[in-house]
């Protein structure tokens, strides 16, 4: 049961990890793959979020009354990486107007099928 | 001013950027960029000379000690390949003038030069920084740009090789940070130096193997490790010329940086080598490379696919050095990721000027007839320089190949050597191609015109070709540069 329960956050980082590659691999829409990409990349944030945070614990600001701290430092770096995604998000979404633009189609093998 | 050159080499491509987009101006935007440049090669100079005079140089941003605050951190391996991405900059910025006068509407060059700051400014933090978690923040800086560049490119097929590149990088970008979230799970340190220290403690532990796995395969995509190459051939044809040159010259050799970093500097290499099978895969997927991404090669029509996949071919080369794990082959590997870009950039650098006077949307094999007569200067260029590719004695490409050679030997895999040995005779087959239609094929149409490439373009090209020959024969600053480097990563890599 501990197996389960005890690492539940870890069940669901590597569900969403694996779901957002089958997206990936699997769609041939564009924009889907790019929403494949979103949710592979919001499994890492929970991965790093999830172990740095204590039940019961606060933020590191020394204070009487409170001896158990969260890890602020995963807070931070997933601050960092949230912009990434979002940046590489807003890239890929531009992209595939421009390819939308170009070919009139956003299926991958539609595209793959037209001459240049 | 001078203990704060570590800074200022990421910092100022940094800076150039957003100035370049206030501006908006092309003739500043070129200006800018070229300085740019210029000055990080001076900057990549100093430090490497204060690396070889005093060892390694440990800068805190914002005053924070390593290991809490972000380390930049200049040793042998990280000032050789700081030189490298530099000196193709300050090669292919002043190049780019004209270049993409031909090939970029007017109105975007000023995010051409923006892009191509960021990027610059991408790789070399990427190189400078201590920080696992910054080389992720770095790696896209770079990557983000690069797709922009390459999306850039003349036909529409550019953007679906920049999106499928975007694709497969931020795929590979996410699996790094995977294998370093599981790192700093196990260590709780973010500090390179400080995390291999802790990492002994740990070595076997399955979320270490984890992280190991994610890393090599986030970077390996990155890097175009074979079979994970395939964004490579379509971003490399269809991106403006001088993209192709920086990107062919720099994107991989940094992501290669980065495996060497941590396979050796942050992971046992002992462990690695010696218990998990890494040697063996990493030997067989390089030979896999260069063999059958030579082949690819030898048939392809378009002329720069056909130097992308040999540039497929070439990465094999250089993890083939990493899989053998020893002094020489890691020499030679270290000296292929300079040997390797300055004769990829010199040959795409002259690519982009036979595609500025053909004025076609493509350059072809077929198309290249008569190229001694109409170009002289440029075919003899991609004579040079494609003899540096196969490896002929004399030129940078012998060099590294002949460590990688000693290397094999010593491990005594002389069917190693054999697969080195047939894959630069197929590259011979390949540049061949190219060679005879450039010289022995009649021109189509009426007697070729003596066209030359503008003297800017042909100015860079030419030096790039030189610098082929030059590390050729004189190899003090790359074979030693690079054997510091080896010695460093087997030699516990502080």
């Amino acid at each position: 049961m501990s197996a389960i329960t005890g690492h539940f956050s870890y069940w669901v980082t590597v569900f969403l990890m694996v779901a957002g590659l089958y997206i990936i691999i699997s769609r041939t829409n564009l924009l889907k793959k790019l929403i494949g990409l979103a949710i592979l990349q919001t499994s890492v944030y929970l991965l790093y979020i999830a172990p740095g945070k204590l039940i019961g614990g606060t933020a590191p600001i020394i204070a009487d009354g409170f001896s158990s701290y969260s890890n602020p430092l995963p807070h931070v770096l997933i601050l960092t990486a949230i912009v990434v995604g979002v940046a590489t998000l807003a890239l890929g979404l531009a992209l595939v107007v421009r390819i939308r633009e170009a070919y009139g189609t956003i299926e991958e093998d539609e595209i793959l099928g037209q001459e240049d | 001013m001078l203990e704060h050159l570590p800074a200022l080499q990421v910092v100022l491509p940094l800076v150039a950027a957003p100035l370049i987009v206030l501006a908006r101006h092309r003739g500043f935007a070129w200006l800018a960029t070229t300085a740019v440049s210029y000055l990080c090669l001076v900057i990549a100079i100093l430090l490497a000379s204060r690396v070889m005079e005093g060892g390694a140089v440990s800068y805190a941003i914002g005053n924070w000690p390593p290991p809490w605050g972000i380390e930049y951190r200049v040793d042998a391996l990280s000032s050789f390949v700081l030189v490298l991405v530099a000196l193709t900059a300050s090669f292919v910025a002043p190049y780019a003038h004209r270049s993409i006068a031909a090939e970029v509407p007017a109105e975007r060059h000023y995010i051409l030069y923006a892009m191509y700051c960021l990027c610059l400014a991408g790789l070399l933090g990427i190189t400078i920084t201590g920080d696992a978690f910054n080389v992720f923040v770095f790696l896209e800086i770079s990557s983000l740009a690069m797709y922009v560049l390459i999306a850039l490119g003349k036909r529409r097929k550019a953007l679906v090789a920049a999106y499928q590149y975007m694709l497969m990088g931020t795929v590979g970008a996410t699996f790094y940070v995977i294998g370093v979230g599981l790192l700093y799970l196990m260590t709780g340190t973010l500090n390179l130096a400080d995390m291999a220290e802790r990492l002994r403690a740990v070595e076997d532990v399955r979320p270490v193997l984890a992280a190991l796995a994610f890393i090599t395969v986030g970077i390996g995509l990155k890097l175009a490790l074979f079979p994970l190459h395939q964004w490579l051939p379509n971003a490399y044809a269809y991106a403006p010329s001088m993209v192709t040159a920086f990107l062919a010259a720099t994107a991989t050799k940094v992501s290669v940086y980065v495996l060497l970093r941590f396979y050796f500097g942050v992971f046992d290499p002992s462990a690695l080598f010696e218990r998990l099978p890494m040697r063996e895969v990493f030997i067989a997927l390089s030979v896999a490379a260069m063999l059958s991404a030579s082949l690819v090669a030898f048939y392809e029509q378009d002329v720069k696919r056909l130097f992308a996949w040999s540039s497929v071919a070439q990465i094999g080369y250089i993890t083939l050095g990493i899989g053998l794990d020893n002094q020489a082959s890691l020499t030679g590997s270290i000296t292929h990721l300079l040997n390797h870009g300055v004769t990829k950039g010199a040959i795409f650098v002259l690519l982009g000027a036979v595609a500025l006077r053909s004025g076609a949307i493509s350059v072809s094999v077929a198309s290249l007839s008569g190229l001694g007569r109409r170009m002289p200067l440029t075919a003899f260029g991609l004579v040079i320089a494609g003899l540096s590719l196969v490896g002929i004695p004399g030129t940078a490409g012998f060099i590294s190949k002949w460590y990688l050679i000693v290397g094999a030997l010593e491990r005594g895999m002389w069917w190693v050597v054999a697969v080195i040995v047939g894959a630069s005779i197929i590259a011979v087959g390949y540049v061949w191609r190219v060679v005879e239609a450039a010289y022995l094929h009649p021109a189509q149409g009426a007697t070729p015109v003596r066209h030359e490439a503008p003297a800017g373009m042909l100015a860079a090209a030419l030096g790039m070709v030189i610098l082929c020959v030059y590390f050729g024969i004189e190899t003090s600053f790359s074979v030693g540069a690079a054997r510091d480097a080896a010695l460093l990563l087997l030699g516990g890599a502080r």
